[in-house]
């Protein structure tokens, strides 16, 4: 029986295998940032232990920095960013510090300084780890504690997850991305049907995607409850990480290119579980509830529980339209917003930011919107004013702000005030996610940018060309 | 690691699915750098209403809590079982888990307790009844109902065992692998 792209991955990188326990894992990339390392870097000072492999991990400030110079940082956001700067001095572990121009968030800076290569095993203390997968690498996210065990031991104590296979046949429509994709996929598993699995995202659909639009698609894999998404490796992938300076050189790259291009999975090989779904008739997809699997196309309208047959879907539903403050049968177009975001590590790299700049290219944000965009990385942010993406932005009457993780999370000052409703290209619409009492929608950058403009959700079609 | 044998408690039931880690613990509360402290702000938003299942006068001092399928999905925030466990949660009983919850919960002795949802549900029947519920795990059962958990991880659980200080006993498999794997990457020559 043939072998699976997961299963190389996992196969290659066993360092024991016992009866009776987890298997021992080598992890090649450890990503750290401010949020979840301080406890675990304290364990290895109370121990005595060392980082094991300074040369395989590396930090960046994310989470908590501030985007913008309109409010200042928290003292509390600044003793965490301090602590990582000394925990990082003290065990030698590479920093990419805010201002160093080489700062963002993790996700997206793993990718573009090409660390994240195929067939390797990446974790970091965060859940959408399971981006760079993208690149055909097993990567996943891990807790505090086990961030400590990567930092002792450069390994993770692991059971094999089951392994699944969701195919994308059909035909793209016009103005359908890999959010709305992704999204599509979470509204038919479900947030819990792909927990205990690794999926691989497969078929002509997938391919025909960029790097950008592959990492979206494997980014939102934990919201449907997988530890992590794959994606096989191919010469868009291999075009994507050429040159970049973490990426090998002359003979090297050509050596690991004869090896990457082995990984895929063969014909033959089964999957425990296989979905096929048809992107054919797809449209741009918006949630409506407090779940990213609470989601239907921009031309449907809000659910009614009363049309449910499971007891616990209506209950979920009806808390979910409450916090939520929607009506079922409310068409989603209908639905107004206050504020715009554009940026996470789902949706803020150039290629997201090139698509809201096409659309909103001549328009302006609609009076009663605030909308920002914030860039994933310093470089992201570099190469999009060599663009001159910035101006059209500015122009149009958006924040175009400094790269990190900012109102995915709310960690830092761009939060939603309680009551405010948000398009926003993140991955989570969980109950205050954005700010206590904040109200999230989500979408793709193109549908962001039609509904700042638009003031309610649309896509870009419905806007009066400029 | 907090060793983890044998619990009674009565139990609180929390009967809703789906419950992420932004609702555990809110990302507020994820700036500190201590591992402590944590317990005050378990589901910091959902306890301002005061009908929320955990401000019930008979919640009080319940070591067991009793919850609905995909308790714990979302963000990997250790920082969630932490705050159960410091307010008082030694089990959390469910038909699934978030994987990363899981398994961080089994990192620091808080045991996550897999059933069939009609087991949880009866449960959850239980714990509203008040009566007091067992979860043992030398026996593997939770309420009477046995549960399957491997046993490395059980052993390490009823020892509370060092699992860095596990691995490292490995060093040799450790040293082999790297010399036999050239690392892909160096992060400090970028």
């Amino acid at each position: 029986m043939g072998q699976t792209l997961f299963d190389r991955v996992w196969e290659s990188h066993l360092v024991q295998r016992a009866e009776g326990q987890p298997e021992l894992l080598y992890v090649d990339l450890h990503l750290v940032h401010e949020v979840t390392s301080p406890q675990a870097f304290e364990g290895l000072r109370v121990a005595g232990r060392r980082v094991r492999r300074p040369d395989l991990t590396l930090a960046t400030m994310d989470h908590n920095v501030v985007t913008g110079d309109d409010t200042p940082m928290d003292e509390l956001s600044a003793q965490q960013l301090e602590a990582l700067a000394q925990n990082c001095a003290e065990f030698g572990v590479p920093l990419y510090e805010t201002g160093s121009g080489r700062e963002g968030i993790v996700h997206v800076i793993g990718p573009e300084l090409g660390l994240t290569q195929p067939g390797m095993t990446i974790v970091c203390g965060d859940s959408h780890t399971s981006t760079h997968g993208a690149f055909g690498a097993l990567a996943f996210g891990i807790g505090t504690s086990e961030v400590e065990h990567v930092l002792a031991t450069q390994t993770l104590q692991q059971n094999k997850p089951r392994s699944m296979r969701i195919y994308f046949e059909g035909e793209l429509p016009e103005g359908v991305t890999a959010k709305d994709i992704v999204l599509a996929a979470i509204g038919r598993l479900g947030v819990d049907g792909g927990v205990g699995y690794v999926i691989e995202y497969a078929g002509p659909v997938i391919e025909q995607l960029s790097m950008e639009g592959r990492l979206t698609i494997c980014n939102m894999s934990i919201e449907a409850g997988a530890r992590a998404g794959m994606i096989a490796p191919d010469e868009t992938t291999f075009a994507y990480l050429e040159g970049r300076p973490g990426a090998p050189k002359g003979a090297a790259w050509e050596q690991a290119l004869e090896r990457w291009r082995t990984l895929p999975t063969d014909d033959d090989a089964v999957f425990d579980q296989e979905l096929v779904i048809d992107v054919s008739g797809l449209g741009s997809q918006v949630t409506w509830g407090t779940n990213p699997g609470m989601v239907v196309p921009i031309d449907g309208v809000v659910p009614d529980p009363a049309s449910m047959e499971d007891a616990d879907e209506r209950a979920a539903t009806e808390r979910a339209l409450a916090y939520m403050a929607l009506e079922p049968g409310t068409p989603i177009r209908d639905i107004e917003v206050g504020r715009v975001f554009i940026g996470s590590c789902t949706n803020s790299r150039i290629e997201d930011l090139r698509a809201a700049a096409a659309v909103v290219r001549g328009h302006h944000v609609h009076p009663s919107v605030r909308a920002m965009v914030v860039p994933g990385s310093a470089q992201v942010k570099q190469q999009a004013e060599a663009e001159g993406l910035d101006r059209i932005f500015v122009d149009a009457g958006f924040e175009w702000r400094r790269a990190g993780c900012s109102m995915c999370l709310g960690m830092n000052p761009d939060v939603l005030a309680p009551g405010e409703r948000c398009a926003s290209t993140s991955n989570r619409n969980f109950e205050g996610r954005q700010g206590a009492g904040g109200r999230t929608h989500l979408v793709s950058p193109a549908v962001a940018a039609a509904t700042a403009i638009a003031g309610h959700f649309a896509d870009a079609r419905e806007l009066v060309p400029a | 690691m907090k060793a983890f044998r044998k619990v009674t408690s009565h139990a609180l039931a929390l009967d809703r699915p789906d419950v992420d880690t932004d609702q555990i613990i809110p990302k507020q509360f994820l700036k500190r750098i201590e591992r402590s402290g944590f317990g005050e702000f378990l589901f910091f938003d959902w306890r301002k209403d005061p009908g929320f299942e955990l401000n019930r006068p008979e919640a009080k001092g319940a070591q067991i809590l009793v919850a609905g399928r995909n308790f714990g999905c979302g963000s990997s925030r250790e920082h969630a079982p932490w705050a159960l466990q410091d307010y008082g949660f030694e089990a959390v009983i469910a038909p699934s888990f978030g994987d990363i919850f899981r398994q961080n919960s089994l990192k620091i002795g808080l045991l996550p307790v897999r059933l069939p949802s009609e087991q949880v549900k009866e449960l959850m029947t239980r714990a509203d009844a008040g009566d007091e519920i067992t979860v043992d795990l030398e026996a593997r059962t939770a309420g009477g109902f046995p549960f399957e958990l491997d046993d490395f991880t059980r052993e390490c659980l009823l020892e509370g065992l060092d699992d860095i200080a596990l691995t490292l006993r490995d060093e040799p498999s450790l040293t082999a692998y790297e010399s036999a794997h050239a690392a892909p990457i160096a992060t400090n020559a970028l």
